[in-house]
């Protein structure tokens, strides 16, 4: 066992586990913090991104050690004083979720493309999401949702 | 996965010093490639040492007529660099072809070409561009190191540590990707400089990127499209899977070079 910290969220926290564990294992097992999702396990979905240091990265794919002294940003981090963030709010607004399962992933993927590229066009991000499956196929409406945020947030 | 002692050395020298004590060890760089193998039980290393947090492995510096990329350096940041662009914009361009986003900002130059998938990327452009690999122990030629799938000239306890690109006149790459892995059915990078006129292909081989010298000397006679429009290179030792046949990646082969050729201008 080793003890891994980072700063979640902007909360220093500390855990110890095994070397094998996977960053979204640490996120959801050791720190409780659900809300970011396992999908296909196989680093193909993207349902499990979070940002690590400011970038969007599979935290699937990616050892809880190799994050120690990372700042980690995930869904649950996004919201301000009970206030959504503009991503969520659009993804609300423009009913950018079936099920659900994916959503975490595509909001925190959809958070950095914008931070990326200011200027979205409808092309780019359906690119930008090559690597985020929604298994509803709804990806009409979360394109639309992404499109609408950028927007917002320019 | 397996159990492992997980490492995180402090400086190439110290991970070269693990790597010589391990028993049985692993290099991670950006684990894009280790993290899934590792998951599937593929791999049962005894130790992985992560070099992906070493600084000294992560640059881009232009010098004289070459770019050189540290190890280390995720795709993301070889897509976006302002030098790269400027000097090799098609090696750009593969860089963000890569995976997806999330994949490349993770995944490393030098775990690619140390990995040699045989329908990655990278290796393509190092064998076009006639790179050059330095490791700890000595400098390779892109031709003495691509040695076969998954194989490379690489051996115990050597550590890529950065890929030398000589400027091109003329480059680039088209792939054309497997639409669920996004890895390469085929890719086709043709590069012209002062090393002459090369042609290397990526997600067809058997035994993984090789050059095409037929249309290289084609090239170098008649630099376009319609050069290379009538040769075709042979399904023998090509790989065959449910994505497609040996005889359908021969044909995109000539289909991808054409394209690079008109596209590199």
């Amino acid at each position: 066992m080793t003890v891994v910290s980072m700063t979640v969220n902007g909360k220093s926290v500390s855990a110890d586990v095994e070397a094998r564990t996977l960053l979204v294992h640490y996120i959801r097992e050791a720190l409780g913090l659900t809300g970011t999702h396992v999908g296909c396990d196989t680093s193909q979905c993207g349902a499990c991104v979070v940002h690590v240091n400011g970038r969007a990265v599979k935290s699937c794919a990616m050892l809880a050690g190799q994050a120690e002294g990372a700042e980690v940003v995930t869904v649950e981090g996004l919201a301000r004083d009970g206030e959504l963030h503009p991503v969520q709010k659009a993804f609300r607004e423009h009913h950018g979720l079936q099920c659900g399962f994916c959503t975490p992933g595509m909001i925190m993927t959809a958070v950095d493309m914008i931070r990326r590229k200011p200027q979205l066009d409808e092309q780019t991000v359906r690119d930008e999401l090559e690597g985020n499956i929604c298994r509803c196929t709804g990806y009409h409406n979360i394109v639309k949702a992404i499109l609408a945020a950028s927007e917002e947030m320019r | 996965m397996y159990q492992f002692n997980y490492v995180r050395p402090k400086s190439l020298a110290d991970a070269e010093a693990l790597l010589a004590k391990a028993d049985d060890p692993k290099l991670l760089a950006g684990g894009q490639t280790l993290i899934p193998t590792l998951k599937q039980r593929l791999a049962m290393p005894s130790d992985v040492i992560d070099i992906g947090s070493l600084k000294e492995l992560a640059f881009i510096k232009v010098e004289g007529e070459a770019i050189m990329i540290g190890a280390g350096t995720k795709h993301f940041d070889v897509a976006n660099s302002p030098d790269v662009k400027k000097h090799i914009p098609a090696l750009a361009e593969l860089a963000g072809m890569i995976g997806d986003p999330a994949v490349r900002h993770m995944g490393t130059i030098g775990g690619s070409i140390a990995n040699n998938d045989p329908a990655a990327d990278y290796p393509a452009a190092c064998l076009a561009l006639d790179a050059k690999i330095h490791t700890t122990k000595r400098l390779i030629a892109a031709d003495e190191y691509f040695k076969g799938m998954f194989e490379t000239a690489l051996t115990d306890g050597e550590i890529i540590k950065e890929v030398t690109f000589p400027h091109p006149e003329k480059a680039a790459y088209m792939k054309f990707p497997n639409p669920a892995s996004r890895y390469a059915m085929v890719g086709v990078f043709v590069a012209k400089g002062p090393w002459g006129v090369r042609v290397a292909v990526t997600g067809a081989g058997q035994n993984g990127v090789f050059r095409v010298k037929e249309m290289e000397n084609a090239l170098a006679k008649n630099w376009s499209p319609d050069a290379v429009a009538s040769i075709k290179v042979p399904a023998d030792g090509l790989l065959s899977d449910l994505h497609g046949s040996a005889e359908y990646r021969a044909h995109l082969v000539t289909v991808m070079a054409k394209r690079a050729v008109a596209a590199a201008g």
